[in-house]
């Protein structure tokens, strides 16, 4: 059988003759192959991964399982991640957007914890073409097909529009679940002598080498036909749920693993492999939905909804009863042994055996970097020549615009509140979720900066990361750690590879700064089609944490009368914002460098702000700037303001740059020196009052907030 | 007072329900798996919780209605104790008769969860004393069959028996109707009783809005306190 059929390059190849001293026979080419792709083996990316800070006092579970855990207090953690489906849903969107729900939600039982919340980032093609529509439509049908089914909140979300994704739309589903630190469940804690038990859904033909179809560009001929493309059943996942916790809270497991990519042969290869342990997997044991399967077929098929649990001899039968309560198939494939090897058997036939660390230990692969071409001229921009005749007119446009407005259309098409524990969930800023049985509640922010990743990997992930900080501040919690979806082009790119290390050494740099470990993440490369490769995108996920949920800052929350403060600097950068981008037709210019110390000053101010509730209301500058920051303030709050400002530079900078430490505040009168002795040693400033029904700005401008309503909830 | 909630399976608001009626009712809840079929502890009150049983193949709530302990909730009906279902408990109760009509898919074709707005309409159930005729409530929805649909008839009989509870309202004016209602349910009905007014079926989800520190209001509350006096004032069954 030829190599290159199973993605291998000849050098590859030599290595895995060198290892096995003989050639592989064709199913251990073929496990091998997998198990070596871009997308199990994260070959491009594992030495640039291990550059982010991964400790940190609330880590109790980093890279290398299932999920990254935090801790929250009180015996509780956090159990989170973020991954892409990015070529699933490009080719079928509504199961490619529904079976990524069911494989992050999978990650998350993985870990032992209840999935108690989702989030999803959503990057589609232009939004003035009818074909974005009709895939949004089904992707966004698609998660609620799932999501809503299985009983996961979805807290909220990024949903960004851009002719970069017209080909290759992005798909990113976040999960997280709470669990007790004591019972955190672990892919590396099978023993010999323990029995493989696989729980779930039939194995089919459906799926069948996904992972090698993500690690490749996608084709004009990739369509909704292709058996690379999975069904999902959300029905079974409950039941899964269900089951895996209940066996879990009995104690009745000593491992788990889901099966996401690469299915049998990924779940059983690797918990064997960190646990230090070889596996036996008798292929005849192994529940088929449909007839004929080849055992290549069976090992790489991606079926949905199925788990792994490695069960000791005694407990088989608790197991059994469990599993006959749910109404799940149940069934033991395997059994760990202590040599290391990965064996297949077909009935008394041995049919594949290998060093069990060829499947796990995989080679790095190491890919030439480049500056673009391009980059200069993508940062080329005079900014200062940026003009606006109508202030009003171009607020108006930025809140009515695809990537400005509200996405209610999408969000309430989820259940945001099964679980009863939602304390603020999709349309806020950041999400919050109560801590199971505490006072605590643990925070969310999602972010992505296309635009700015574009035109500086660097400057843009760098300002991706520490907004995703300022929103948890602002609202007064601590940040506990960060889950990230790297979604790049192809790596064999030099210049896509070098968007991709610079993006990377970006939130590395920027994490390591400002206390926040990455502790969990996915990478998903080869974002590209024919036509082009999508915008350097790295999506953030982080997760924050408040002792007393009744400190929590909320936006929105302005009262008539409060003062209107500006802290941070009056500039950030116009390069690659919404404002520029409306203007020039496509991103141009950087965005702000990095200032830790300031951010540092900021976090202080900020969380204190928030425990001592000097303000009513708080929100970080982000796209669209001070202007839409303002005018998204004013319709949640349901009340006008009257600003005056003088521009330090220009009034366009002043109004709509984006990037660095800045927020507004809404100070009720009686806390006006309480909060200006917070912010003392920070830049800040009093622009204004909350009056009226108009947002309106010296002579510069006045809106009402009625227009302003109706742009943002009607659009363009 | 004795609570039992019927798990099926893909019920999702289960713990929902047991966490909102534990923190407002004086009540002992016991978690009762939909293939039991007799409740071993007597319960006064029976709730279906919302969720997707049986992943709502079919239609949402028709296998549900096959399940065994569906025998055990008609007996518990007979003998005239408060049976509730929210949403797709509601959806249950109507595809095993025990309430009249349909819950068929919202006019959108979609999935619709919002805040919704309810005006109370009778009070002479076990489930709404403590509320006056007219008071209009927050209580989100979350459903994607959820159009209350009966033919004209049999519609004109439960609207002349005094058969709807809550109606999908404005919270300004007050005003309730089929304008109000986000998925088309026909005269805007969003709860009805049977006529002895022991069983309430209901696709808005008052366990929602229960905890004021949750995003879902506080409406709610008052619906369990009806609960808890209707039992009081009738010292049992």
């Amino acid at each position: 059988m030829d190599f290159h059929k199973v993605g291998l390059s000849d050098s590859e190849y030599k290595t895995i003759l060198e290892i096995l001293g003989r050639e592989p026979n064709a199913l251990e080419l073929e496990l091998i192959g997998v198990m070596w792709s871009e997308h199990c083996s994260y070959k491009s990316t594992r030495p640039l991964l291990k550059t982010y800070p991964q400790k940190g006092k609330h880590v109790v579970q980093g890279q290398g399982e299932n999920a990254g855990v935090v801790d929250l207090g009180e015996g509780w953690g956090l159990a989170f991640k973020v991954e892409s489906h990015n070529h699933p849903s490009a080719i079928a969107p509504f199961h490619g957007a529904a079976t990524g729900i069911g494989g992050i939600v999978r990650d998350i039982i993985a870990m032992g914890a209840r999935p108690a919340v989702s989030m999803d980032g959503l990057f589609f093609g232009d939004s003035n073409l009818q074909k974005t529509h009709t895939l949004a439509k089904e992707v966004v049908k698609g998660i609620g097909f799932y999501g809503n089914a299985v009983g996961v909140p979805v807290l909220g979300g990024k949903t960004f529009y851009s002719p970069a994704y017209n080909g290759n739309p992005l798909v990113n589903a976040f999960g997280a679940g709470f669990v007790r630190l004591n019972k955190i469940a672990s892919s590396q804690t099978a023993k010999p002598g323990e029995f493989a038990v696989l729980v779930g859904s039939k194995t089919g033909r459906d799926g069948i080498a996904g992972a090698s179809f993500a690690s490749r560009e996608l084709d004009e001929n990739d369509n909704a036909s292709n058996p690379n493309i999975q069904i999902g059943d959300p029905f079974e996942e409950k039941l899964l749920i269900e089951c895996c916790l209940d066996i879990l809270d009995k104690d009745l497991m000593t491992s788990m693993q889901d099966m996401g990519a690469a299915g049998i042969l990924s779940s059983s290869s690797e918990i064997a492999q960190k646990s230090g342990c070889g596996i036996d997997i008798q292929v005849l044991q192994i529940p088929l939905r449909d007839k004929g399967m080849e055992p290549w077929e069976i090992f790489l098929s991606e079926s949905q909804e199925r788990m792994l649990l490695i069960v000791k001899e005694e407990n088989l039968d608790d197991v059994f009863k469990i599993t006959k309560h749910y109404d799940l198939d149940c069934k033991t494939i395997g059994t760990l042994t202590d040599n290391r090897r990965y064996k297949v058997f077909k009935g008394d036939e041995l049919i594949a055996n290998l060093p069990i660390d060829i499947l796990g230990d995989t080679p790095v692969k190491f890919w030439p970097s480049e500056v673009p071409a391009d980059l200069s001229e993508r940062q080329a921009i005079d900014l200062s020549t940026l003009k606006t005749t109508s202030p009003a007119e171009d607020i108006l446009k930025l809140i009515a615009c695809a990537n400005g407005n509200s996405k209610h259309r999408i969000w309430e098409q989820y259940d945001s509140m099964v679980q009863l524990h939602t304390i603020m969930g999709p349309g806020s800023p950041v999400a919050a979720v109560e801590v199971p049985e505490t006072k605590r509640a643990c925070l969310l922010t999602m972010e992505a900066e296309p635009w700015k990743c574009f035109t500086d990997p660097y400057l843009g992930a760098s300002e991706t990361m520490a907004l995703s900080l300022r929103g948890l501040w602002l609202s007064g919690a601590d940040a506990l750690g960060m889950t990230n979806c790297l979604n790049f082009a192809s790596p064999e790119k030099s210049e896509r590879f070098y968007e991709l290390k610079e993006s990377i050494k970006g939130l590395a740099d920027t994490c390591r700064e400002l206390d926040c470990p990455v502790v969990s993440g996915n990478v998903s490369l080869y974002n590209e089609t024919v036509s082009a490769p999508i915008y350097p995108t790295p999506l953030v996920v982080t997760a924050g944490l408040i002792i007393n949920r009744d400190e929590i800052l909320k936006a929105g929350m302005t009262r008539s009368g409060d003062k209107i403060y500006l802290v941070g600097e009056n500039d950030g950068s116009l390069g690659a914002t919404r404002y520029q981008k409306m203007k020039n037709g496509k991103p141009l210019g950087k965005t702000v460098e990095p200032d830790y110390e300031n951010e540092k000053l900021f976090r202080e101010r900020a969380i204190k702000t928030a425990r001592e509730k000097t303000a009513n209301s708080g929100r970080v500058l982000a796209g669209g700037g001070l202007a839409v920051a303002l005018a998204n303030e004013a319709i949640s709050s349901g009340v006008g303001m009257n600003i005056s400002i003088k521009p330090q530079t220009t009034v366009e900078s002043l109004l709509f740059s984006e990037g660095g430490a800045r927020a507004i505040y809404s100070v009720p009168n009686n806390k006006i020196k309480e909060f200006e002795n917070t912010w003392n040693g920070f830049s800040f400033d009093c622009i204004g009052t909350a009056t009226g029904d108009s947002l309106s700005w010296d002579n510069l401008f006045t809106i009402p907030i009625s227009d302003i309503s109706k742009a943002f909830l009607e659009g363009e | 007072m004795k609570t039992s909630i019927v798990v099926f399976p893909g019920s999702s608001c289960d713990r929902d329900i047991e966490r909102a009626i534990s923190e407002t009712l004086n009540t002992q809840v016991d978690m009762v798996w939909h293939e039991e079929t007799t409740f071993s502890n007597d319960p006064d009150l029976v709730i279906l919780p919302g969720g997707y049983s049986f992943g709502g193949y079919l239609r949402s709530g028709a296998m549900a209605a096959c399940s065994n302990i569906i025998e055990a909730i008609k007996t518990h009906a007979a003998k005239g104790k408060m049976i509730l279902g929210i949403a797709n408990g509601f959806q249950i109760l109507t595809e095993a008769q025990l309430l009249p009509g349909a819950l068929i898919p919202n006019t959108s074709l979609t999935f619709i969860c919002q805040k919704a707005y309810l005006r109370v309409e009778q009070t002479e159930n076990m489930f709404t004393s403590d509320y006056k005729i007219g008071d209009v409530v927050q209580f989100p929805i979350a459903h994607h069959e959820g159009l209350y649909f009966l033919p004209p008839s049999e519609l004109k009989e439960l609207e002349d028996a005094g058969q709807v509870v809550f109606r999908y309202a404005d919270p300004v004016t007050g005003e309730s109707g089929a304008e109000y209602a986000l998925e088309g349910s026909l005269n805007g009905i969003a709860g009805i009783c049977n006529k002895k007014g022991n069983i309430l079926g209901l696709m808005p989800h008052p366990e929602r809005a229960t905890f004021k520190h949750l995003n879902g209001g506080v409406d709610g509350i008052a619906f369990w306190k009806s609960i808890a006096k209707a039992f009081g004032e009738r010292g049992g069954f």
